[in-house]
């Protein structure tokens, strides 16, 4: 079943045309995001929650700049502080903010599927901000965003994602979308890091590093997600390091204009090196400043279509 | 059945039109006022165009040229259908100390205008703003009024103006009759 477009649960659902009208419209906001007055009066009156049930810095403040630029009330609820420390089901938590008329809730959940029960039991729209292991679709497109404009184009570009390829939703949902958009996507992890069947998902699977990175025009290093390994799937950290681990040395072997990318959190030095982070070819910070244009562009979008249904 | 669009102004007609408004405002404006022209997307855009053409080739005046699009702006904004198609605003100059004439093709409830001045005025302070359109068709629902107007025409408020761009600019004005 496809979703209704009032909610944006996974780039899996959406068809390239979808897609590039994600990034069309975050273009304007980008625009609006560089002026003086950083707001337009669009989303006067319209009500958005931030239901955050993980840890989030970034993803958090770019959904609550998005939805107040767009002079949306934007309200901000993490588990920690909420009544599900307390015990509350996702379900009566959901419904006790039903009752509060959302237009558009912005959901974060360690479980995959999460946002989707959520979507089927609300009338608001609904934003995955990243379900467990499953999808994190506004981060793959403020990575095809950030991608687009350095590169002026997705297709036939040769993209490198290398990292915790089994526990990443940001992975998952980048494979989805840039294959989507005729990008060839190689995949690079020791196999323990490496989910089953991602070949199915159309990308070309390495575990020697530096052949993955031959000719990339574009390499995006994922941190280990240390909160999501049940067992030890690498030896240690310092041996992770070495052999997986983004150097100046190691970027040579990508196209000498190939940009880096991380979606962050950072883990310096392993990963990632400090002076390939902080290096001339990185667009880390670049990233950051388009999730707020295209998160933007997604509440945008979707508010508009909840406004076609109104609320009874 | 409706009836064949009444044309009312035809190519030349709109050329002589134009001609006059760019007189108007070199005649309002000093020459040592600094004035850009800022078309309200789509309509107002081709029109600001061929008014500071006019403005350069017939009274020796170079006024900068923008765009503001008001899709973000408008008081329905939340309610109406989604529109992906949001265009670029493009203002590319401060706006303090410099007089702005918005310029869009038809004026009729004056909402698009509001919209307009509103969008206008997140790009900075201008020194003033007046408005210039080429048909003032009457019906207002707010308080708003050009100061330079091509032609006022008095239409039903169910008749349709359209000012129809060829790619050389406006090639005539159609009034449709319900």
């Amino acid at each position: 079943m496809k979703p209704a477009a009032r909610h944006l649960l996974g780039i899996e659902d959406l068809d390239p045309r979808e897609i590039v009208q994600f990034l069309d419209t975050a273009e304007v906001f980008f625009d609006v995001s560089r002026r003086r007055v950083r707001k337009v009066p669009t989303l006067r009156g319209k009500t958005v929650i931030n239901l955050f049930y993980e840890a989030s810095t970034r993803t958090r403040t770019s959904f609550e700049l998005a939805g107040k630029r767009l002079s949306a009330d934007v309200v901000n609820i993490s588990a920690s502080s909420s009544s599900a420390s307390k015990g509350e089901s996702l379900y009566d938590t959901l419904k006790t903010l039903e009752a509060m008329r959302p237009d558009v809730i912005v959901v974060r959940h360690p479980h995959s599927g999460a946002p989707h029960f959520i979507a089927r039991h609300t009338q608001a729209g609904v934003v995955n901000a990243g379900d467990g292991t499953h999808e994190h679709p506004t981060q793959a497109l403020l990575d095809a965003f950030t991608i687009r404009r350095a590169k002026g184009r997705i297709g036939e570009l040769v993209v490198t994602i290398a990292g915790d390829i089994a526990h990443s939703r940001v992975a998952r949902s980048n494979i989805h979308l840039l294959t989507r958009l005729g990008a060839r996507v190689r995949v690079c992890a020791p196999r323990t890091l490496l989910p089953v069947g991602v070949e199915a998902l159309g990308a070309e699977v390495f575990t020697d590093f530096d052949a993955a990175l031959e000719g990339a025009d574009v390499v995006m290093m994922l941190r280990i997600q240390h909160e999501r390994l049940t067992e030890a799937l690498i030896p240690s950290t310092r041996e992770y390091s070495r052999t997986y681990g983004l150097t100046a040395k190691r970027l040579s072997a990508a196209r000498p204009d190939a940009i880096v990318m991380h979606p962050g959190p950072m883990n310096r030095g392993v990963e990632i090196d400090p002076s390939v982070a902080d290096g001339r070819q990185s667009v880390i910070l670049d990233q950051v400043e388009a999730g707020v244009a295209l998160r933007m562009a997604v509440l945008y979008l979707l508010a508009a279509e909840v406004g076609q249904s109104p609320l009874t | 059945m409706t009836a064949a669009p009444e044309i009312v102004l035809d190519g030349p007609a709109i050329a002589a039109t134009l001609d006059q408004m760019a007189l108007a405002i070199a005649t309002k404006f000093k020459p040592s006022t600094p004035v850009a022209l800022v078309g309200i997307r789509r309509g107002g855009v081709p029109l600001a165009e061929a008014l500071g053409a006019r403005l350069s080739a017939q009274h020796r005046r170079n006024v900068l040229r923008g765009a503001v699009d008001i899709t973000l702006y408008r008081d329905d904004a939340a309610t109406a259908l989604p529109n992906p198609l949001i265009g670029r605003s493009d203002i590319a100059f401060e706006l303090a100390e410099r007089v702005i004439v918005l310029v869009d093709d038809v004026l009729y409830t004056g909402r698009t205008v509001r919209a307009a001045l509103d969008a206008l005025l997140d790009y900075g302070r201008p020194k003033a703003v007046s408005l210039a359109v080429l048909i003032d068709r009457g019906h207002r629902e707010l308080p708003i009024a050009a100061d330079f107007i091509g032609l006022s025409l008095d239409t039903e408020a169910d008749a349709r103006v359209e000012v129809v761009m060829g790619p050389e600019g406006p090639e005539r004005v159609e009034l449709r009759r319900r």
